[in-house]
């Protein structure tokens, strides 16, 4: 049954309603029900449209700077002592990570649909400065929904994203983090809605955003398959990436879930503790994190840190990409059906990683990223030599200088 | 499920209530507000006293950490409940105290998740015997609420669901059809919360909705004014008003004072919704 359902998975998951096993779905208000109908509608013609993908290519190619290059980690790989290490520089993109990939696609079929008005939430910045990125590009209306929490650590995508033309709200309401702001993105949509496309940046929400994410982020592991073959004539051993929402992650992975023997590596933010309220874990129960359940959240059922009585709990971790009470619900039926492990590591190691990373390979990774890095450093070491990992290393860490320069 | 056989027969609370509203041609008054806003103890004297002025079915808000379908003012009322400590369990134990002292239908109001982490037969079972009449979830959708329907329809409680401007025909007659006790329309695009026009889209909408179903229909979301209220006689069987009582228990200073002020205003909308009141639209 298990071989069966992974030989098959790209082909069946979602469902026709947006189904991963058990997760995901669309529990939204009415409102929003036609719009997202439209949206599912307008992705499936668009997906089928040669010249959707055509444009699509060449904006990848020539705006954002498609194919990134697959790095052979020679010292990092010397330093640990373990596998092989590769790392897939999506920090090399337009805009500094992974996020364009998507922005453009959605950006396209906003187009498409006719409508000029973006909008969309931003925990790091990242996913934010590449939205108001490619509305400038395209020449749409940009309203990025921000908790003011994370604008203070993220300053830098602050001015960044008013630069290009955008107007950033701050989100003063719960945490003031990146869950707040798409509750209050979903409330401009909800108002907006005829007018407005929701340009959500991760596999969160309600379908068709988990799949069309994934399909528009599946670039990353679709490139990465074949410059590993190239460079090293099999596939790899490992994979691992961050796991905030999951869409660096779930892009990195898909090309290869029906590759059995690819093992697949999920990372989550561990903050200050393995406490509800002190972490951002939500599949990482076995490394002793707890208060993850099932549970709806912003449109998707899938795993939800929250209390007992189901009030959405507080989370920390020192990168806002990851600071999110939910992952997505492809993440939670992948690890339910064993085919990704997911763990989790601390503020701590994470900074670590990033230091690590800069005066070994010359590159300062996003926090997020770091958090992969810093798992795998804890692995590496007791792993054959001839084996092969890949890294995503899914954004840059310009951004987060500030918070690094306090570590020093 | 032994029960079922008894209680689906009887025609509920709600349906009785609004049966008795279509008999005397008078437009019912849905009164909303957040359950434990301030407290559990003043939500039960708030109820009470909205019951005795007037209104006709009382929605029970579940607090939510993250109302996305709510407006500022409702979010406000979410917090205060939730530093108070208000949980699912409370809110139905108030129900419970609330049906030792009123007939008034009582329904609860809640995002999904509450429901869903005590367990859909458990909240069943627990809402039932608590005395709540009807459920109405949110960001619930017919198409994922199989489940929940045939949990809540097999306790003999009455299922609601919304419907928005932007729902197709095609929706319109599927939450009509999943739809028991009443049908809630959305007014407009946008989340809860007080304007000063009705939409001028709502006339059409209303009738649109009305070809899809003979369940009464209450109409929900900026409705504050008398004069919004007596938009709806013709058009609709109640008129839900939320923002605009939440916003009078933030302003007041006392419980006492907040029951008064939320009595006083239920009389002014179930005033202008009385038969008598000429049947006007808003302006085209």
């Amino acid at each position: 049954m298990e071989g069966e359902l992974l030989t098959t998975a790209t082909q069946i998951w979602p469902d026709t309603k947006g189904h991963f096993g058990p997760y995901g779905g669309r529990y939204v208000p009415e409102t929003l029900v036609a719009p997202l109908e439209e949206l599912e509608r307008a992705y499936e013609e668009a997906r089928r449209d040669p010249n959707f993908q055509r444009e699509l290519d060449s904006l990848l190619k020539n705006f954002a700077g498609r194919p990134t290059p697959l790095q052979f980690a020679s010292r990092l790989t010397e330093h640990l002592g373990g596998p092989r290490i590769y790392i897939k520089r999506e920090d090399l993109l337009h805009t500094g990570a992974h996020k364009i990939n998507n922005c453009l696609g959605q950006g396209l079929l906003a187009v498409r649909m006719g409508k000029r008005r973006v909008i969309a939430e931003t925990g790091a910045g990242q996913h934010g400065v590449a939205t108001a990125t490619v509305a400038a590009r395209l020449g749409l209306a940009c309203v990025v929904y921000m908790g003011t929490e994370d604008m203070e650590r993220q300053r830098l995508n602050v001015f960044r994203m008013r630069l290009l033309g955008a107007e950033v709200v701050g989100v003063n309401s719960g945490s003031r983090t990146l869950k707040d702001a798409i509750n209050e993105a979903m409330r401009d949509w909800v108002t907006n809605v005829r007018t407005t496309h929701y340009l959500l940046g991760s596999v969160l929400g309600a379908h068709p955003y988990p799949a069309m994410v994934r399909d528009f982020q599946r670039v990353i592991g679709v490139e990465a398959r074949a410059q590993i073959l190239e460079a090293e004539g099999h596939l790899p051993d490992l994979l691992v990436a961050c796991v905030g929402g999951g869409s660096n992650a779930i892009g990195l992975f898909h090309a290869f879930l029906d590759d059995p023997n690819v093992k697949l590596l999920g990372v989550e933010a561990g903050g200050r503790g393995t406490t509800l309220g002190e972490h951002a874990a939500r599949l990482a129960a076995a490394a002793g994190y707890s208060g993850a359940r099932p549970g709806v959240l912003q449109g998707t059922y899938s795993y939800v840190l929250q209390t007992p009585d189901g009030q959405i709990a507080a989370t920390h971790s020192v990168s806002a990409g990851l600071d999110y009470p939910a992952i997505g619900p492809e993440h939670a039926w992948l690890a339910d059906r064993h085919r990704a492990e997911y763990t989790a590591v601390s503020d701590d190691a994470a900074v670590a990683a990033a230091r690590t990373l800069a005066r070994m390979e010359g590159i300062i990774p996003a926090l997020e990223s770091a958090h992969a890095l810093a798992e795998l450093i804890v692995r590496a070491p007791k792993m054959p030599r001839d084996s092969v990992v890949i890294l995503n290393l899914s954004g840059r860490g310009d951004k987060d200088m500030e918070i690094l320069a306090r570590y020093l | 499920m032994a029960h079922a056989t008894t209680t689906m027969t009887n025609p509920s609370r709600i349906s009785r209530r609004f049966a008795g509203l279509r008999r005397t041609g008078e437009l019912g008054l849905v009164a909303y507000l957040t359950a434990g806003d301030p407290s559990l103890a003043a939500s039960e004297q708030f109820v009470l006293a909205l019951a005795e002025a007037g209104a006709d079915v009382i929605e029970l808000g579940v607090p939510f950490s993250d109302p996305v379908a709510d407006g500022p003012v409702i979010q406000r009322a979410s917090e205060r409940a939730l530093r108070g400590g208000t949980t699912l369990a409370g809110v139905l134990l108030l129900v419970k105290s609330l049906r030792a002292k009123t007939d008034v239908p009582l329904v609860l109001f809640s995002y999904f998740n509450p429901v869903l982490q005590m367990g859909l037969e458990r909240f069943g079972d627990a809402a039932k015997a608590a005395g709540a009449d009807g459920v109405l979830i949110t960001d619930l959708t017919p198409e994922e609420a199989g489940a929940y329907r045939a949990v809540m329809s097999s306790r003999g409680l009455d299922t609601i669901f919304l419907a928005a401007p932007t729902s197709t025909d095609e929706r319109l007659a599927l939450i009509a059809k999943s739809s028991s006790g009443f049908l809630y329309l959305i007014s407009r695009t946008g989340v809860t919360g007080a304007k000063d026009q009705l939409a001028d889209e709502l006339p059409a909408l209303a009738r649109r909705v009305r070809r899809f179903t003979e369940l009464p229909i209450a109409v929900g979301f900026g409705i504050s004014l008398p004069e919004h209220v007596a938009a709806l006689a013709g058009l609709a069987d109640a008129a839900v008003v939320g923002s605009a009582l939440v916003e009078e228990i933030e302003r007041a200073g006392t419980v006492e004072a907040g029951a008064e002020a939320l009595a006083a205003r239920v009389r002014l909308l179930k005033g202008a919704g009385v038969a008598g009141m000429s049947r006007r639209e808003p302006r085209a």
